[in-house]
């Protein structure tokens, strides 16, 4: 931004000429050039960063320049937590993933591991592993994540690809600019909502709504008329994840809920909204509206984008009870490694897996190779409660069908919608 | 009919200083925002996704033109992985750009801008021949 110079301090100055080494250096050099063309004022210290590191994303030139990192010396000073990957190990074989890319994999989290991550594998960090307080600033990748953090917990990030939460773990801060500072993170725009939100879906179809009308990263929603419906985490979870899927956004706010928006003066700060929109139960339905089936027999259901929660996990398992997934189609479930523990100890894993389905753990479904996967099995449409994932899919040439968790799990042991 | 003559007339963008070197390329303009997970065959540089404005087109050593950047963290790694297997885009030019898509260009050293004026998507033209000098803040339409 014009007239806006970037001011380090004695240890930034330190970093950029090398005196802690080569890819201490590497790193800072690279931030400064975000910090520049956002027209940050000075780099702020973070707590954690949080990174998306596989194969998938980064392929053979991203695993060269870690291994090269490494050999460097690269070491994280502050704790780097990460992402969901490509590979669950104990499942690749089963889902014809090549050996190749699952060593490759292996590679990748053994360089990261030397470099000292704490591999969490996993995009719901907020519910598992960290949550930061009010006003923390962290450098955290997967989009999902981060909305979370600035509008949930009030905590204060940027979307930070691979390579720059890497580097703020390598110099422990991150350019100030956009959600780090506060008068950026008043509400822009106005969402009136009078709509019940009954399923996870409904909320994941509330963040299309809004993120199809308001597809801009600098902006920040304030939704007004949520305030006697029932709230959870992992309806939170789903909004924030379509609302950053659907509208590359970082941050909303729910007046009377979220900690910046206890009224709808304080979410916009003195701004007023420059747009409203209106979301009813009529707009909620146009988003299951725009994914209609293709035919009534389902291939693949899929449950992710974002992984799920033991309480979700707990929802899906009573669904299948004393059920049987269809022979013709395949139910997928990602989850985490602490997830599956715990929903494993309560049964939870046993009952949805007796009942066909498959339980994964540490990935996402969309990062995994999808494309592939889809030519391997043969196929063709994929029906899912995660507007998210609905989204993302058509990309790897699936037909997406999206819908509630009951119909899901309905159609997953019928074999067909309705 | 083009009022422009190649021989005669510049036409220059103005904005924020963005990252990069001083490039000049063909113009590849799309009217829809663009990711390279969502929309792109990263094996090739081609514009895969069947519903995009600009599906088969190749972006390799072109100056991508788009109103916005979309999707996901994915770019941040996704540009470095086809930069340096050789079919990355020479340089974008943003309506709006957000952080992810700027943190991956400034890994992979590809030229990066955003809101300049007049609009380049109505401006500039796929086919155009631009030079980008992100430092400058200025995008000059060449040749069309």
């Amino acid at each position: 931004m014009i007239g806006v110079q970037l001011q380090l301090s004695s240890d930034e100055e330190a970093m950029r000429a090398g005196q802690h080494g080569v890819v201490v250096q590497w790193a800072i050099n690279m931030q400064v050039e975000v910090a520049r063309f956002f027209g940050a004022r000075h780099m702020v210290p973070v707590t954690c960063a949080h990174m998306v590191g596989d194969i998938e994303v980064m392929g053979e030139p991203g695993l060269e320049l870690l291994r090269d990192l490494e050999a460097q010396g690269a070491k994280f000073r502050v704790p780097v937590t990460t992402n969901a990957r490509c590979i669950d190990f104990a499942a690749a074989e089963r889902l014809l993933q090549p050996p190749a890319m699952v060593a490759r994999e292996q590679e990748i989290i053994k360089f990261l591991k030397q470099i000292g991550v704490m591999q969490t594998d996993t995009c719901i960090n907020y519910q598992t592993v960290y949550q930061p307080h009010f006003g923390e600033h962290v450098a955290w990748g997967d989009t999902g994540t981060v909305i979370y953090a600035n509008s949930v917990l009030g905590a204060r990030s940027n979307f930070e690809s691979g390579p720059a939460a890497f580097a703020a773990g390598i110099t422990g801060r991150t350019p100030a600019y956009g959600f780090h500072v506060k008068e950026n993170r008043r509400g822009t725009v106005l969402v009136e909502l009078n709509a019940p939100l009954d399923d996870l879906s409904d909320w994941g179809a509330l963040g299309a709504a809004i993120g199809r009308w308001c597809n801009d990263y600098w902006q920040a929603p304030v939704i007004d008329g949520a305030q006697n419906l029932l709230i959870t985490p992992d309806r939170l979870k789903h909004l924030g994840a379509s609302l950053a899927s659907y509208g590359s956004l970082a941050m909303f706010h729910m007046v009377g809920v979220t900690p910046e928006a206890r009224t709808r003066e304080q979410a916009f700060g003195g701004r007023t909204p420059a747009r409203t929109l209106c979301v009813d139960a009529a707009a909620i339905q146009s988003v299951y509206d725009s994914y209609p089936a293709d035919r009534d027999e389902i291939d693949l259901v899929v449950l992710t984008g974002p992984q799920l929660s033991l309480f979700e996990l707990k929802l899906v398992s009573e669904l299948l009870a004393g059920r049987k997934v269809h022979e013709n189609t395949q139910l997928i479930i990602t989850t985490n490694r602490q997830n599956h523990d715990a929903a494993g100890a309560l049964g939870y894993i046993e009952a949805i897996e007796n009942a066909g389905g498959i339980v994964l753990v540490g990935v996402c479904f969309y990062l995994m190779g999808a494309g592939e996967m889809r030519e391997r099995f043969g196929w063709s449409n994929i029906l899912t409660n995660s507007a998210k994932l609905a989204n993302i899919i058509g990309g790897y040439r699936y037909h997406p069908i999206f819908r509630r968790t009951a119909v899901c799990i309905e159609a997953a042991v019928k074999g067909r919608l309705g | 009919m083009s009022s422009i003559s190649p021989a005669t007339v510049e036409i220059t963008l103005r904005g924020e200083p963005g990252y990069g070197p001083v490039v000049e390329g063909e113009a590849v303009v799309s009217s829809d925002a663009f990711s390279p997970r969502y929309d792109l065959d990263r094996r090739t540089g081609i514009i895969s996704r069947r519903d995009h404005a600009i599906t088969g087109a190749d972006i390799k050593g072109k100056v991508l033109v788009i109103p916005a950047a979309k999707g996901g963290v994915a770019a941040g790694w996704a540009f470095y992985d086809i930069a340096r297997r050789g079919i990355a885009p020479l340089a974008f030019i943003c309506g709006e750009t957000n952080p992810v898509m700027v943190q991956g260009a400034v890994l992979a050293g590809i030229p990066i801008m955003h809101r300049l004026r007049p609009n380049p998507l109505t401006t500039i033209r796929t086919g155009d021949v631009v030079r980008v000098n992100p430092a400058a803040g200025e995008v000059t339409i060449l040749r069309r």
